[in-house]
C-alpha cells in the first residue's frame, strides 16, 4: 500500500470513529438530562430538610418537602417579590448574573465574596395553622480551597434548629470535617445575635463556650474561619437582617 | 474457546486482580460500602464488555499507529455512557463515587482486554470475555467490600448487623478498615487463598 493512501485511512478511521463515539455521548447525555435534572432538583430538598432536621429516616423527599413554602425576597427591603417564579429563582445562579446580583461594599465584605443576589430564596416551615415555624436560608462563603454552599435553619427567635453544607471542596478530614454530623449536632439550640443585636455566632478556637460559640476543628483554621465570616456577612445588615425582621413581623 | 470457559476462567483460574494484579486502585477506592461495590462492578464489567466488544468489531479496520488512542477513545466514551446513566438513576451512589466513575478509564483491566483480547478476536467472544473479567473483578470486590463495610462500620449495605459501641452496641468497629490501606491486606489473603487452592498460580 502506497504511504499516502495508509495517511488516509488512519485519518478516515480515526475521523470516523470520533463522530460514532461524541454521537453517541451527545446521545446519551441529551437523553437523561431531564431524569439527571429531577434527581439534582430531589437532592437539593433533600439538603434543605435535612438542614433543618425534617427529614426522618426513610422518608419520601417529595412528600416531606410539601410542609414548605418557598418565597423570594429582596434582599435590600426585606419585602416579598411576587413577579419572580420561587420554582425557576436560583441564588447561586442568579449571584453570577449582573442584573440580579449587587457588588458588596468593601467594608461590609467580611466573607470577601465580592457579590451577592439581589433576591434571597427564602424557605419557611409552616405549622397548620400557617404560622412559620422555621426559616431556611442558603448561605456560603470561601474556606481554605472552596466556596462551601449550605443550609442554616433557624426558629422565629433566631435560635439555630440545623446547619449543614451541601457543596464543599476542603481537605477531607480536617476542614471536610464540616460536614461531620457531631460537628453540625452542636449547632442547635445555638444563638446568632447577642443581647446588642449584633452577630456573635463563631466557630471558637478550640473548646466552644456559651451560647454563640461551635468547637473549632482541628487542623482546619482557615476553614473555621470561613464559616464564621459567612455568619457574619449573611446575618450582618447587608445579608439577611431585612429578611429576618419581616419574618420576626410575621410578614412572610 | 467456549463462550462458559470465556466467563467462568476469569473468575478464580485468571483472575484479573487476583493474578494479573491489574485494577487494584479502584479495589481501593470504592470496597468501603457493598451498595458502591455493586454500582461500580455493575460499570465496569459492562464498559469492559461493550467496549472490547467495540475494538473487536473495528479490529481489521485499525490501523496499528493508533489503535491505542482507537481503544482509549471507545473506552472513554463508554465511561461517560456509564457516569451520566449512574446519575439518573442511581443518584446517591453517584455523588459518592463520581471521581472514581471516570477513572475507569484508567483501569487497566479494561485497556488490559481490549489490547490482548479484543484486538485478536470475534465481537461475541470478546463480548464475554469483557463480561468475565468484568465479574473476575467484580468477585474480589464484593468480597473486599464484604469484609470492609462489616468490620469497618458494622453493617452490610447500610444494614446494622454488629451493633456499634457508639450506639450502645458491644462492636468497637476496627478504624483501618475504613482507609483504603486495608483493602490491600484482604486482597492479599484472597491472594494467599486462591494460590492454596491452586498452586499453578504461585510465581517462581
Amino acid at each position: 500500500m502506497a504511504k499516502s493512501s495508509e495517511t488516509l485511512k488512519t485519518v478516515t478511521v480515526a475521523g470516523l470513529l470520533c463522530i460514532v463515539c461524541s454521537v453517541l455521548v451527545a446521545g446519551v447525555v441529551v437523553a437523561l438530562r431531564p431524569q439527571q435534572a429531577k434527581n439534582a432538583e430531589i437532592d437539593m430538598k433533600k439538603n434543605i430538610l435535612q438542614s433543618a432536621g425534617l427529614l426522618k429516616k426513610g422518608a419520601d423527599v417529595e412528600e416531606a418537602f410539601k410542609s414548605i413554602h418557598v418565597a423570594i425576597v429582596d434582599m435590600n427591603t426585606g419585602k416579598v417579590v411576587q413577579d419572580i417564579n420561587p420554582d425557576e429563582y436560583d441564588m447561586t445562579a442568579a449571584n453570577k448574573d449582573p442584573e440580579l446580583s449587587v457588588k458588596i461594599p468593601a467594608g461590609k465584605d467580611v466573607g470577601g465574596l465580592s457579590t451577592r443576589p439581589k433576591y434571597a430564596k427564602v424557605y419557611l416551615e409552616k405549622d397548620d395553622s400557617g404560622d412559620t415555624k422555621t426559616v431556611i436560608l442558603n448561605m456560603w462563603s470561601k474556606g481554605l480551597w472552596s466556596t462551601m454552599y449550605g443550609f442554616i435553619a433557624l426558629s422565629t427567635d433566631l435560635t439555630i434548629k440545623g446547619f449543614g453544607y451541601y457543596a464543599q471542596g476542603e481537605t477531607p478530614g480536617l476542614g471536610g470535617e464540616v460536614d461531620n454530623p457531631k460537628w453540625k449536632e452542636q449547632w442547635i439550640g445555638k444563638k446568632i445575635y447577642d443581647n446588642s443585636n449584633d452577630v456573635a455566632f463563631k466557630v471558637a478556637k478550640g473548646q466552644a463556650q456559651g451560647e454563640y460559640q461551635v468547637d473549632g476543628l482541628s487542623g482546619a483554621t482557615i476553614t473555621g474561619n470561613g464559616v464564621t465570616s459567612s455568619m457574619n456577612y449573611w446575618f450582618g445588615e447587608h445579608g439577611y437582617q431585612k429578611v429576618l425582621e419581616t419574618v420576626a413581623q410575621g410578614g412572610l | 474457546m467456549k463462550l462458559k470457559e470465556l466467563i467462568v476462567e476469569p473468575i478464580i483460574k485468571n483472575n484479573p486482580i487476583a493474578l494479573q494484579i491489574l485494577g487494584i486502585c479502584s479495589a481501593l477506592a470504592v470496597t468501603v460500602q457493598l451498595k458502591n461495590v455493586f454500582v461500580m462492578c455493575a460499570a465496569v464489567t459492562l464498559v469492559v464488555a461493550f467496549s472490547n466488544m467495540g475494538v473487536s468489531l473495528i479490529r481489521n479496520h485499525v490501523p496499528s499507529s493508533i489503535r491505542i488512542i482507537v481503544q482509549m477513545t471507545i473506552i472513554a466514551s463508554l465511561v461517560i455512557v456509564a457516569e451520566q446513566f449512574l446519575k439518573a438513576f442511581v443518584f446517591d451512589q453517584w455523588k459518592t463515587m463520581a471521581v472514581y466513575v471516570g477513572l475507569i478509564i484508567t483501569n487497566c483491566i479494561v485497556m488490559g482486554r481490549t489490547e490482548a483480547f479484543g484486538m485478536k478476536n470475534g465481537p461475541v467472544e470478546s463480548f464475554f470475555d469483557g463480561i468475565g473479567n468484568g465479574l473476575g473483578y467484580s468477585v474480589i470486590l464484593i468480597v473486599v467490600g464484604f469484609f470492609r463495610e462489616l468490620f469497618g462500620s458494622g453493617k452490610l449495605f447500610g444494614m446494622t448487623i454488629l451493633e456499634l459501641t457508639k450506639d450502645g452496641g458491644w462492636y468497637q468497629p476496627n478504624g483501618l478498615m475504613l482507609l483504603p490501606p486495608s483493602a490491600f491486606i484482604i486482597i492479599g489473603f484472597i491472594i494467599w487463598a486462591i494460590r492454596s487452592y491452586d498452586p499453578s498460580q504461585v510465581e517462581e
